[in-house]
């Protein structure tokens, strides 16, 4: 199901990220979607994710979907020229998959196959204009296509705690006129910032869910303040996460930590992205916490 | 060598605006100018006195010869609205670097050819794409200068203005965001999603 249908029905999205093996087997990840993520509304699934080689996105979201859980299929630029994005995105269409997110893509450098080709034909607003394109019957060269058009829910990323964040407006702003319907944020962990970008974003009218990373450890927080552009974590977040390392270990603090960004963030968007990043389990703690469920 | 192509006569026209100052690069061996097409423009837009001045030089991608070529015409172009450049991509962003508080625009485009491709400094680069973007970029190449070569604007790889590629890199769209913004020029950044046309030329 179109999640965009749900953002019109005034619904509080909740959806969450699940990253495909390196390997065919899917066994595992598809287990933990059934077991901790039937509460939300829709599973992200990545594709390549800092380009590291995987299996495909396309793949697992119709894994899931035989499961019978409602997939994102995320599109990055980074792999494919847009003939190839275009046939993949007609796949999805074929098996049912209606909810794709586009996103630009980490380089190649930043993953395990840095010698190959970044390819980036397109990016993310092209690939937004792209699908909207395809859904009007014809393709990005103008050709018509066979049959009814694909439909799909189009969203796409922002991040709202950039240092960048009026060039990130500005993007979003672009992603908009391009045919996006809804947007999911990088992670959030200073909730003043996501209301000061609310505040500037919500002249769009278009839903935003906040996006949320249980953080696993101080070190994993200071990693991503480091490495992870977009991602901006305050220092008490980090004390709170050094105070009581069992506590930490366990997946607490980190649960308590995000269902607070959650509660504080919550009257300003339209729903909640969950990047487990391998927490899965912890999904339906955080709901409960942050009292989604 | 590379060939720079006028744009269209009318293109030229609209981005002369009012008041403008052309500088035209001629004489580089590894470049190819249509000077008899512009020459014509000149007289043209010196005419209709769209034109305040027309600096005829040579190897304006050194920014010293730049300088040199234009010190003595910078009440003219302090007084302009507008600098048209009939360059290279090289020549179009030395000078936009050098005037980076007056739109700089480009009236040619670049092409590519095989061969010795000159002694064009390294500071700034023109991929030789063959459909310029700096008149939309505040001068600022983003072929040449973004790691993914993205016409869209920024990706979310920027942290502290740097690309995640290359942390020493400063990122191509922040410079952007931030000339247009000098310039007062953020509507450019409004524009219908743009593609790349990869088609080699006929």
């Amino acid at each position: 199901m179109r999640i965009s249908e749900l953002f019109a029905r005034g619904e509080f999205v909740l959806t969450a990220e699940v990253g495909p093996p390196k390997g065919f087997h899917l066994d595992h990840l598809l287990h933990e979607a059934e077991e901790f993520l039937q509460d939300v509304h829709a599973i992200n699934v990545t594709d390549c994710q800092s380009s590291v080689m995987r299996v495909s996105s396309l793949a697992t979201c119709k894994a899931l979907k035989d499961k019978g859980l409602n997939s994102i299929f995320q599109l990055t630029c980074r792999d494919r020229n847009r003939i190839a994005l275009q046939s993949d995105l007609l796949a999805a269409a074929y098996f049912g998959i209606d909810n794709m997110l586009a996103l630009t893509g980490d380089h190649t450098v930043m993953g395990d196959t840095k010698q190959a080709k970044p390819v980036f034909d397109l990016d993310s607003v092209s690939l937004l204009h792209c699908v909207k394109t395809l859904e009007s019957g014809f393709d990005i060269a103008g050709n018509e296509l066979d049959g009814d058009p694909p439909k799909f829910a189009k969203g796409a990323v922002v991040s709202p705690c950039s240092d960048s964040v009026d060039v990130q407006l500005a993007k979003m702003e672009r992603k908009i006129e391009a045919g996006a319907e809804y947007f999911q944020t990088q992670a959030v962990y200073d909730s003043e910032k996501f209301i000061k970008f609310m505040d500037k974003a919500k002249q769009f009218n278009v839903p935003v869910q906040l996006g949320v990373i249980i953080p696993k450890n101080a070190g994993m927080a200071n990693f991503m303040n480091n490495n992870i552009a977009g991602v901006s974590i305050p220092a008490w977040v980090i004390e709170e996460l050094k105070a009581d390392k069992e506590k930490t270990k366990a997946g607490i603090t980190g649960v308590e930590i995000t269902a607070r960004v959650i509660k504080e963030c919550r009257d300003y968007c339209q729903g909640v992205h969950i990047m487990a990043l391998g927490w899965e389990s912890k999904v339906p703690a955080l709901l409960t916490q942050a009292g989604l469920r | 060598m590379l060939i720079t192509q006028l744009k269209t006569i009318d293109e030229i026209r609209t981005l002369a605006g009012s008041k403008t100052v052309i500088i035209s690069c001629e004489g580089c061996k590894e470049v190819h100018f249509p000077e008899c097409e512009a020459t014509e423009l000149y007289k043209e837009l010196s005419d209709n006195g769209t034109a305040l001045k027309v600096i005829r030089t040579e190897y304006i991608c050194s920014p010293e010869n730049l300088d040199v070529a234009t010190r003595k015409h910078i009440d003219k172009i302090n007084a302009a609205d507008t600098v048209l450049v009939f360059a290279c991509g090289v020549g179009v962003q030395s000078a936009s670097a050098q005037f980076a508080s007056k739109p700089v625009l480009a009236a040619c485009d670049t092409i590519p050819l095989p061969g010795y491709q000159g002694v064009t400094p390294l500071e700034v680069d023109c991929d030789q794409c063959g459909e310029c973007y700096l008149n939309g970029t505040g001068g600022i190449c983003p072929i040449a200068s973004c790691s993914k070569s993205l016409v869209n604007g920024q990706c979310g790889g920027c942290k502290d203005g740097k690309c995640e590629v290359d942390k020493d890199m400063e990122c191509a769209w922040e410079r952007i965001y931030k000339r247009l913004e000098k310039l007062e020029l953020l509507e450019n950044m409004k524009y219908p999603a743009k593609l790349r046309n990869f088609a080699p030329e006929a």
